[in-house]
Order: C-alpha cells, then sequence, then structure tokens
C-alpha cells in the first residue's frame, strides 16, 4: 500500500506534554495548575440568549462570514474599547474561534516560501499552520530580560528579503506579557519599513491589568496591513462556544472568508446569538473577571516574591512565567519532579517553544484557594531543592 | 477602595486580611482600616453563614408573611416595621409596593411554631390590617449562593 499520508503532516511534531498530562488526569489528589481556560462560567445572560435563540428555532445556517448584527456589534465594540472600526460588510469575518481565524489567515496570504516571524514563547498553534499553509516559520526568541516583549532591534534582526507576516501574539500566554502603545509604536515602524503584515492575536485583549490594551491596528498606517485576530473564549469565559473573528482590509478578508466557506460554512448559529448578547451587554462582566483576576495575579506574584522565585510581573492574560533555572534543572525535569513530589501540575515552559526552557507556565484561572494550597506545595518543593543543593 | 473590598468579601467574608490585603495591592492596615470604618459607618452590617440545614438533619421552617398594615401618624411605616422586626425570630422586614406593605420573613423549628407566632403575636398587633403566610417549600438559591451541590471543575487540559 502506498504512504496515504501528506509528506508535510508528519513532519509536524504533536505536543509532548500530552503524556505528562495524562498521568496527571489520573491522580486523583493532583493539583493541576495547567488549564487555559478561564474558571468562570459564561454568564447566565449570554448562555440564556444562546437558549432562547434555540427556542426560537434559529438552528440554521448563518450568512458564511457571521450574522449580520453580530458583525455590526463587533465593529462597536472595537471602536468603542480599541478606537479601530471595521466595515461590517467587508472588513469582518466570524471563525470558528479565534484559532480558525490563525489558520485561514495563513493560508490565505502565504505562497511557499514566503517567512512568518513566530515570537516564542508563545500559543502552540501558529508553527503548525504556518507550515500547513507551506509559509516557513521564522521563529523569534524572546527574552526575559525584556519582559517577553517583542523589540525591535530583535524584529529587525529577524527580517530577510522574504519575510511577508509578522505574528503578534498579545497579551502572551504562556508569558503573560503586554505590549503597550510605545512598544507598539517601535514595532509599527519597522513592519512598514519592510512592508511587512501583521497577524495580531489578540485573544486575551480584555485581561490586562496595567493599561487598556492597544492593537496595533490602531496606529497609523497599520490597519491595512494587520488581522486582527480577537474572540469570545477569554473575556466572556466562552471557550466551548468555539466563537472568534478576524478583521482586516477586504482583500484579505475575502480570501479568508473563501477558505472559511469552503472548510466550514459558517460558526455556530446559537453561539452567534449568544456573542451578540455578549457585546452588547457583557461589559460589565469583564470587569468583574478581570478584577478577579488581577488579585490572583498579585496573590502569586506575592508567594512568589515570598519564596524567592524570580519572576518578572506580568500584566496581561491569566498566566505567570517564574524562570527556574536557580534550580539547574530542564523545565521538563522541574515539572514531572513537582508532580511527583507535591502532586502540581504545571506546564514546561518548553511547551511553548525551546526558548521556554527554565521556565514553568503556571494558570491563574483558578479559585484562591486552590492556588493557595498549590503555592504551599511549590513553596515547599523549592525550599527542599535549594537544601538539596546547597 | 471600599468597593473592590465589597466586591471581594461579599462572596467571600472569610478571606484572610492579609490575603485581601495582597489581591488589592494594598497594606494589610489599609484593609482592616477600612474594614472598620465600614464596620462604623454600618455599610458592613455583619457577617453570616449560608447554611443547608437540611443536611445536618436539623428541620426548619422559613415563611414569608405579607403584612398589610395602618401606617402610624407621623411615623409611617417605620414604627410599625420596628415592632415587628424586633422579635429575634424574625428574620428580616422588608416595606414593599404593591399589594401589601411588609414582607416579613420568619424562621421557627415547626410550622405551628411559626403559626403561633402570625397567630398570637403579629395579626394581633393593633396596626396590623391583615397577613398572609407563605411557607418556603424548597430553598434552591439563599444569599447569591446556589444551594445545590457544588459543581466540580470539568475543565480538561487542552493540547495545546
Amino acid at each position: 500500500m502506498r504512504n496515504p499520508l501528506s509528506e508535510t503532516i508528519v513532519t509536524i511534531q504533536p505536543s509532548g506534554i500530552r503524556k505528562f498530562f495524562d498521568i496527571v488526569s489520573e491522580m486523583k489528589d493532583a493539583i493541576t495548575l495547567g488549564v487555559g481556560e478561564p474558571d468562570f462560567d459564561t454568564p447566565w445572560h449570554i448562555r440564556d440568549e444562546g437558549i432562547y435563540s434555540l427556542e426560537k428555532g434559529k438552528t440554521f445556517y448563518t450568512s458564511n462570514a457571521g450574522l449580520k448584527e453580530l458583525k455590526i456589534e463587533i465593529d462597536r465594540y472595537l471602536t468603542r474599547r480599541y478606537g479601530v472600526s471595521y466595515d461590517f460588510g467587508k472588513e469582518i469575518l466570524v471563525t470558528v474561534g479565534g484559532s480558525e481565524a490563525i489558520d485561514i489567515a495563513m493560508r490565505a496570504m502565504l505562497d511557499p516560501g514566503d517567512e512568518v516571524l513566530i515570537p516564542q514563547p508563545s500559543y502552540v498553534s501558529y508553527e503548525p499552520c504556518c507550515i500547513l499553509a507551506n509559509g516557513k516559520p521564522v521563529i523569534i526568541e524572546l527574552s526575559a530580560e525584556n519582559e517577553f516583549r517583542l523589540t525591535p532591534e530583535e524584529l529587525e534582526a529577524a527580517v530577510t528579503p522574504k519575510t511577508k507576516i509578522l505574528v503578534l501574539p498579545y497579551p502572551n500566554n504562556p508569558t503573560g506579557a503586554v505590549m503597550e502603545k510605545k512598544d507598539l509604536e517601535a514595532i509599527a515602524e519597522v513592519v512598514l519599513r519592510h512592508d511587512l503584515f501583521v497577524i495580531s492575536d489578540e485573544i486575551y485583549s480584555e485581561l490586562t491589568y496595567l493599561t487598556n490594551h492597544t492593537t496595533i491596528a490602531s496606529l497609523p498606517g497599520m490597519k491595512e496591513r494587520t488581522v486582527l485576530i480577537n474572540g469570545f473564549s477569554k473575556s466572556y469565559a466562552m471557550t466551548g462556544w468555539r466563537l472568534g473573528y478576524a478583521c482586516g482590509p477586504e482583500a484579505i478578508i475575502s480570501q479568508m472568508t473563501k477558505i472559511h466557506q469552503y472548510a466550514i460554512m459558517c460558526a455556530p448559529t446559537t453561539s452567534q446569538y449568544a456573542a451578540v448578547e455578549a457585546l452588547r451587554n457583557g461589559d460589565e462582566d469583564v470587569v468583574k473577571m478581570r478584577e478577579e483576576y488581577n488579585g490572583r495575579r498579585r496573590y502569586l506574584m506575592h508567594r512568589f516574591k515570598e519564596m524567592g522565585l524570580d519572576c518578572f510581573e506580568p500584566f496581561g492574560a491569566f498566566y505567570v512565567f517564574p524562570c527556574i533555572k536557580e534550580f539547574g534543572m530542564t523545565s521538563d525535569e522541574f515539572v514531572n519532579e513537582l508532580l511527583k513530589a507535591e502532586r502540581v501540575a504545571v506546564v514546561p515552559g518548553t511547551a511553548f517553544g525551546a526558548c521556554g526552557e527554565g521556565f514553568i507556565r503556571i494558570s491563574y484561572a483558578y479559585s484562591l484557594d486552590v492556588l493557595k494550597n498549590a503555592m504551599d506545595r511549590i513553596e515547599h518543593y523549592i525550599t527542599r531543592l535549594r537544601e538539596e543543593n546547597e | 477602595m471600599r468597593e473592590k473590598i465589597l466586591t471581594f468579601i461579599e462572596k467571600n467574608s472569610r478571606i484572610h486580611l492579609k490575603d485581601l490585603a495582597i489581591m488589592l495591592g494594598v497594606d494589610e492596615g489599609t484593609v482592616v482600616d477600612e474594614l472598620q470604618r465600614m464596620e462604623e459607618e454600618h455599610i458592613i452590617c455583619g457577617y453570616h453563614t449560608i447554611i443547608d440545614w437540611d443536611k445536618v438533619g436539623i428541620e426548619k421552617v422559613t415563611a414569608l408573611i405579607e403584612v398589610r398594615v395602618t401606617p402610624q401618624r407621623g411615623m409611617g411605616f417605620d414604627k410599625v416595621a420596628e415592632r415587628i422586626y424586633n422579635y429575634p425570630e424574625v428574620n428580616s422586614v422588608y416595606l414593599i409596593s404593591g399589594g401589601f406593605d411588609l414582607m416579613v420573613t420568619l424562621e421557627g423549628k415547626t410550622l405551628r411554631e411559626v403559626s403561633r407566632f402570625v397567630s398570637e403575636k403579629l395579626s394581633t398587633l393593633d396596626t396590623v390590617l391583615s397577613t398572609k403566610t407563605n411557607f418556603i417549600l424548597k430553598k434552591y438559591k439563599d444569599h447569591g449562593t446556589v444551594i445545590a451541590e457544588q459543581t466540580k471543575d470539568e475543565r480538561i487540559q487542552m493540547i495545546p
């Protein structure tokens, strides 16, 4: 029999931490701080609107690009929150989560050999999506010294004549890093000078704790060359509804819509009706959740300081990314030992790129009680490590 | 700051003050002072516990009593309400718009105890015109807390 598989797909590595979390799920008394989704339920009024749409029999396809009401609300929301406006008829596409948007943006924009700059540590989808779209991923290794922000120098150094797209994953999973307006202005200057495009994954945009999030699309000359990706999963605790969107120049969005049309048809109808409600009446829910996350973030930073664990203060998403280099172990070793000794599961930084070595990701999408318990265990563990290393 | 403190303790009044201070990014002293001041100003009027008495096997009867009254000259409803809320078995008294005047909630050990309170103490007050007693059959949610079983964390570890 011939090999049934594509040569490309077999080159893509499956995630290495699958096995680790399979072990975790078998352990009854393990605390995991690994989950990357909110611990809140979707606010009831939003769920109720989804239910109501089902009761009214709204069970048909929507138009490919999404419900008109929803696209109008997306434009209003982006204008209200981030000062950037899109034509709902031509420049907005409703997708199955932000994930789909990342995939089809790459497929709509890349030709074989085009280079895509991917800052890491970052969410793990960019690289495989780029490869599947025949692009060539080029990793930019970010550093803790810059609080994992992308600097114009790092960007400049990675640009070649083949560079086409810069992926901008901020607020960042796994580091919690944010890019403020001044940081983005410096990046925009390089992007414009080299005639690059930006895929800006802003799925955590509502979860910033320093200042309001700035989208690079709002900077002069950038809207024309940016695909802004956002969604409902993190801001409204709607992960399971699978709903996101992409906004950008008509030329790109119309081609993305074509892929979406053939591959997906349309995003789930029920979710779209619920999302209309989220954007119309959900601002207060977001504020409440943000306050709660921010409290937990401060708590973790305080505990790290107390136990002398090196961690830059992150101002976005719901992750902290402490450095464990002092213990002379790899991230994998540290994480495995921590699970064995204290039954706490965290994600090794290397799951988000080789330069995540020496770091671990801790999610604070957990109640304070869980976090306290886990921090006590981690403190116990690293105290022991330090004693042993003396 | 007050609003933030209140938001946190409204749902969890047992949070350690030290942790609360850390979560708000302020000194513990600030939180202690603010709480004390809010207690003095009667912004914080008490700390209570929500108990599912059924689970302890202790039977309690709660009634919502709709009371129609004649307001007293010069005092309005306040004086009447005071007569009623001074009884320790009364849990709450609200002035209500609509078909009746006061909503009184009452907790007793037995149906008889509650009905005796209504017939002997409440309806015998001069100002009380009529009462209508509604017994609570089941509590689903109280003080913003769902009484039913705790939900489990059903999130799975997604890879990525």
